[in-house]
């Protein structure tokens, strides 16, 4: 293939990744704190809808991508509350969480459907996206693409370098020792929750802001679930993260190429491939290495103390 | 100053714990109440208008019925599942595929006679699901993939296909474009009780709910289902074969949703096509959670959830609700019948500090 196609196909893969990834990064640091998150799914689209309306009414796409964060911080409290003040099951307060968004996100947004909102649009970073091949893949996105060259450094130092970050660890390996040490481990969890669907309501604004700048249903068409996937393909390290939400981003920017090219190839067909991707990376991530990485107390709620 | 102590519960209350679940459930009508006030819907009519869709006629209660059926029978598998710790959210998937299976039957083999068409298509059906439901149950030995992220995404390749099929190779010529097979032919349809409205599918549920019911409780591979579930470490230590456990039940969870996806093709809409998917695999995980996994239970939660969606299409003519009210029921329902649980588990007293 020629550069000339190769080139626009990456810098597309980036845009589609670029959800994923916000939504991939909050889980991983929820998952750090020992909870087990399914609901991404959900807060995702809460986020979206929420940036979307916020967009619409008051014009600022900052705002409402602001607010979308806090949407998912929200959203994201209602797991908090059944798993660590009422210690229900996390997996199955995850799935109710992921029904109840995707349906809260429907019902609200119904009459919005079809609507277009004001939203983020490229800007190219002068000097940086003069860069021959890697100026148009990297610096020629939205602000909300570069934004997110930024997080996964940062939540690396906030979780390995810092005390906090340490303490939040501590409550995803051992919650038991680190109670003993005095720390308050729901505490710490409650940061990993609130923080992390921070995050993946960032991923849902991306969707609506810089993604379509419209509504639909089902926006986020499970990408969420794709994130938790990423998770386990990134050994619960944000890093890792970047790779795995571009390789999603590059096989549905191409899904769209193939479709938008005119193929054979029926597009319920090619509408599976990043489904199918799914299950491939986490046979391949899961193979050797497996759980060992997960926190060691993932989805293990704390019995009250007496 | 007065401290709450919260000490766990020796043996978990009997009454109490229907008074939760009905708390749970009232608290999920207020909360979403006030969203059909939102969306502006008097919410007390809403509510009005929902169970009366839901509950008030002979013909809803037949309705509730019909869609209890699928339901049921998923919630059943995802339940045998859920036993053993096996977090299948795959009944979606695999029902589409056995509404496919059974649908390849009806349509390749349109003159089978009567005593082997129904037959043939069961047999099918409960082949596709089962098969689909092997899958991730494999993976997860081999590979330790986690089986929720991969029967998630079976369920979308399994829809796919169904488009794939219902939009291209078996579109019905006459249809004039809209995605649907060709009806199916009279012998491969499962017929109504009487003069009812309900199908035969019923009695399909009978039979397999009180078939699972006595696998669970009275054979010996039921029981180590049960010991297993309850802790993985001291079943392997007393011999139980855990792996090949973990694809039995999913092979047995494929192939009822895989049932299921038959009946509804053949029962209900009496051909294939893209609509006959509507989310009973994920409110069969309500209705199975809900009903603490007990067979007979499942049956009383699947009537109950059918009910809700009853009442909302109800709604949705009626006031104009969107239909997604249902989805919010259930989400609601299950996250504070989870939360309750708490009440359950442990017991409170208040001592002087």
């Amino acid at each position: 293939m020629e550069l000339a196609i190769i080139v626009p196909l990456l810098a597309a893969a980036v845009q589609s990744g670029t959800p994923i990834l916000y939504a991939t990064l909050g889980e991983i640091f929820t998952e750090k704190s020992g909870v087990l998150n399914l609901g991404v799914e959900g807060v995702m689209i809460i986020g979206a809808l929420t940036a979307f309306v916020v967009a619409l009414t008051t014009g600022n796409p900052v705002l409402a991508f602001v607010a979308a964060g806090l949407a998912g911080t929200l959203a994201s409290a209602i797991h908090g509350v059944v798993c660590l003040w009422f210690k229900g099951n996390q997996v199955v307060s995850g799935l109710a969480l992921a029904i109840l968004g995707t349906g809260l996100a429907d019902y609200l947004g119904t009459g919005y459907v079809g609507q277009t909102a004001p939203g983020f649009s490229p800007v190219a970073l002068p000097v940086l996206s003069g860069i021959p091949i890697l100026g148009p893949i990297f610096f020629n996105h939205d602000p909300l693409v570069y934004l997110t060259y930024l997080i996964p450094p940062l939540m690396w130092l906030l979780l390995m370098r810092t005390r906090p970050g340490l303490c939040l660890r501590a409550a995803g390996e051992y919650p038991a020792a680190a109670t003993a040490a005095g720390l308050d481990v729901d505490g710490h969890r409650w940061w990993g929750i609130l923080m992390g669907g921070f995050f993946m309501g960032l991923g849902g604004a991306y969707l609506s802001l810089a993604y379509t700048h419209l509504w639909t249903n089902n926006l986020t068409g499970g990408r969420g679930w794709i994130a938790v996937a990423l998770v386990i393909f990134a050994f619960w390290r944000p890093g890792r993260a970047v790779f795995g939400a571009y390789l999603f981003g590059g096989i549905m920017a191409l899904q769209l190429r193939l479709q938008a090219s005119g193929t054979q190839l029926p597009s319920s067909l090619l509408l599976m491939l990043p489904y199918a991707l799914t299950v491939i990376v986490l046979v391949l991530s899961s193979w050797r290495r497996g759980m060992s990485e997960a926190p060691a107390a993932l989805g293990v709620n704390v019995e009250p103390a007496d | 100053m007065f401290r709450i102590r919260i000490t766990k519960r020796k043996e978990p209350r009997g009454w109490s714990s229907f008074l939760v679940l009905t708390a749970a459930v009232a608290l999920s009508l207020a909360l979403s109440g006030l969203l059909l006030a939102l969306g502006g819907t008097p919410p007390l009519d809403g509510l009005a208008v929902l169970f009366k869709g839901a509950y008030g006629s002979r013909f809803a209660i037949e309705d509730c019925l019909v869609k209890a059926i699928p339901i049921f029978l998923c919630s059943l598998g995802v339940a045998v599942a859920f036993r053993l710790q096996v977090w299948n959210i795959g009944a979606e998937g695999q029902f589409a595929l056995g509404a496919v299976g059974a649908s390849w039957v009806a349509l390749t083999f349109p003159g089978l006679p009567s005593p082997f068409m129904l037959p043939a298509m069961i047999a099918m059906a409960v082949l596709a699901g089962g098969l689909w439901g092997m899958v991730p149950a494999i993976l997860r030995q081999h590979f330790r993939t986690n089986e929720i992220i991969v029967t998630l995404m079976l369920n979308y390749i399994a829809i796919l296909f169904l488009d794939y099929l219902v939009y291209g190779v078996w579109k019905d010529p006459t249809s004039f474009g809209f995605p649907m097979t060709s009806e199916f032919s009279p012998q491969a349809v499962v017929g109504r009780i009487g003069t009812t409205g309900v199908n035969w599918g019923l009695a399909h549920c009978l039979v397999l709910g009180t078939a699972v019911w006595v696998f669970i409780r009275f054979t010996r591979l039921g029981y180590e289902l049960k010991a297993a579930g309850d802790s993985v470490r001291a079943a392997r230590y007393a011999g139980i074969p855990y792996d090949r456990l973990v694809v039995l039940v999913m092979v047995i969870s494929g192939a009822l949703a895989g049932w299921a996806g038959f009946l509804e093709a053949s029962a209900t809409i009496n051909r294939l096509q893209p609509t006959i998917m509507v989310g009973y695999g994920y409110t069969a995980i309500v209705v199975a959670w809900l009903a603490r996994l007990n067979p007979l239970a499942i049956g009383v939660a699947s009537f109950l959830l059918a009910g809700l969606r009853v009442g909302v299409e109800n709604l949705q003519l009626d006031l104009q609700v969107p239909a997604a009210f249902g989805g919010i029921l259930e989400g609601l329902i299950l996250l504070t019948v989870l939360a309750g649980g708490f009440f359950n588990l442990y017991r409170f007293s208040v001592r002087r500090a």
